[in-house]
């Protein structure tokens, strides 16, 4: 069964007439991960933000959108807003601009539950309480009793990853969410990531250009140039036999570093130890 | 030469009134040779940019000596012409109201004996970093990410210095592009028989472009090995670290 259906998206800007996305179309299956790669510019973030009907006034877009059935494009604002975060959830790059800077972590947490649930106090730190331990969050009532600049950018990845474990959202979206950490913070997010996806039936949407991430992660990926889908599969047939010059050339580039880090170390491959 | 000995540095944490403050680097002592590439890898918050910002000069040490051919790396006069810098952010590294011509400018008007001899050099450097002429009239504004990075390695190149100090260059750059700059880079080493300075989080990109890596936690050297023994590595967090990495 389908989550997410996107049909003939088009997005273009208003004032100057010139067209971002031309043509898409895609779908994403229930308990899958469906990888969207390409450059910057490249229309990535454009896609996953007119799913989530959050691009500016002066992007336009049409054609539909499906979530479970329901056209997201015909609703009015007031009903889009309670199915973002309860049924489309989206973790952001930068965890630093994700949450209010002037109130604590856990004031944003209890705003989000309360809207969508309704759900007093106590109800939601318990909740919380148990998805940020499960996400390797030690002591979170001191996370969500600190601002967001007094913790780092892994942390507050998590944390949102956590706020999407309690909201149960039917799909999530995740547009770069490792490309500003370092390595180690990286490798324990896309494990929660991974983690995730196997805990809850929900779609996800993984938007990166670190292929070696995609690779482990996604069932099925988009390759994107200049807002046009150029190819589309199986993650394991892209990335052995590439049919569109562009993706292969994305391929090649992005497993050079790889293949020569695997050299230096002897051939054998340490992220599965 | 660079050599770096016995260095402290620690910054005033947060509160108005606290004396207390956090120890960022402690005892840092390494030494790097004319010509190689050295990669400093640690994760956010372990001190490496700090020490880069040691290393140019901007910053100071509270104890301990950075030393260039044995003169202080404090004095402008020792850092001219021999240490130039590219930062991680490219949009804000290149002053706005600037030219990529008036950009390539700034570091060689400042050197009074290349100031007429690089006057028509402009093209060449741009074309080193695979740049055509067309860009000398742009602004920064108008060049992509891994042009405008181009930019700012070709300015650091243009005064010819034996070392460059490389902050997370290609940290904020695409995958493909990140291959292209790290081709420049080691081109660029040849070409002009310089070292570098890499600083990083990433230990892909610092094992593809290094010769010795460093291995730096809560602002101590954990190890110092060389690329090639780098699956080696003696102490506990180095193959912690090496092993996290995403292949």
């Amino acid at each position: 069964m389908n989550s997410l259906e996107v049909s003939n998206l088009k997005i273009w800007d208003s004032r100057t007439g010139k067209v971002l996305v031309p043509h898409s179309s895609f779908h994403v299956k229930q308990r899958s991960c469906l990888a969207i790669v390409g450059e910057s510019g490249s229309g990535k973030s454009l896609t996953c933000r007119a799913i989530m009907r959050l691009n500016k006034a002066l992007l336009h877009q049409s054609g539909e959108i499906l979530l479970q059935g329901v056209n997201l494009t015909k609703l009015s604002e007031k009903e889009m807003r309670k199915k973002r975060g309860k049924q489309l959830c989206m973790i952001v790059q930068n965890g630093m601009r994700a949450f209010d800077p002037s109130c604590v972590v856990g004031v944003h947490l209890k705003e989000t539950l309360a809207w969508h649930y309704g759900w007093g106090r106590d109800d939601i730190t318990v909740k919380m309480k148990r998805a940020m331990e499960s996400v390797m969050l030690k002591d979170p009532l001191a996370i969500m009793n600190s601002y967001p600049h007094q913790l780092s950018g892994g942390m507050l990845q998590r944390v949102m990853i956590a706020l999407a474990i309690v909201l149960e959202p039917d799909v999530v979206i995740a547009d770069e969410p490792t490309t500003a950490l370092d390595t180690i913070t990286q490798f324990e997010v896309i494990e929660q990531f991974i983690q995730l996806r196997t805990r809850m039936n929900c779609a996800m949407i993984f938007v990166s250009h670190d292929l070696a991430v995609v690779k482990r992660i996604a069932d099925e990926m988009l390759v994107m140039k200049d807002g046009a889908i150029v190819e589309r599969g199986a993650t394991r047939d892209i990335f052995s036999a590439a049919q569109h010059e562009y993706t292969r050339f994305l391929v090649s580039t992005g497993l050079t570093l790889d293949h020569h880090f695997n050299k230096i170390m002897g051939g054998v491959s340490h992220a599965e130890c | 030469m660079l050599s770096v000995k016995h260095v402290n540095k620690s910054y005033k944490k947060g509160g108005l009134f606290t004396r207390e403050r956090q120890q960022v680097l402690s005892n840092i002592s390494f030494d790097w040779q004319q010509g190689e590439c050295l990669g400093i890898i640690g994760e956010s918050g372990s001190g490496k940019s700090t020490l880069g910002q040691l290393l140019l000069g901007i910053n100071e040490p509270d104890q301990g000596r950075i030393l260039w051919d044995g003169k202080r790396v404090k004095d402008r006069k020792t850092r001219l012409g021999n240490i130039s810098a590219v930062f991680q952010d490219y949009t804000s590294s290149i002053n706005p109201f600037y030219t990529v011509e008036q950009a390539l400018m700034e570091p060689l008007m400042l050197h009074k004996k290349m100031r007429q001899a690089h006057q028509g050099n402009i093209d060449q450097l741009l074309h080193q970093v695979g740049l055509d002429s067309s860009y000398r009239q742009k602004y920064a504004h108008e060049l992509s990410g891994g042009e405008a990075q181009r930019v700012c390695i070709a300015r650091a190149v243009s005064t010819e210095p034996r070392c460059i100090v490389l902050d997370e260059a290609i940290s904020s750059l695409d995958g493909s592009v990140q291959i292209q700059i790290l081709e420049l880079l080691k081109n660029l080493k040849t070409m002009y028989s310089m070292g570098y300075i890499f600083i990083t989080h990433d230990i892909r990109a610092a094992a593809y472009i290094c010769d010795r890596v460093m291995i730096l936690r809560n602002g101590h050297i954990v190890e110092i090995v060389n690329v090639e023994q780098l699956k080696d590595v003696q102490s506990p967090y180095a193959r912690h670290l090496l092993q996290m990495v995403i292949t």
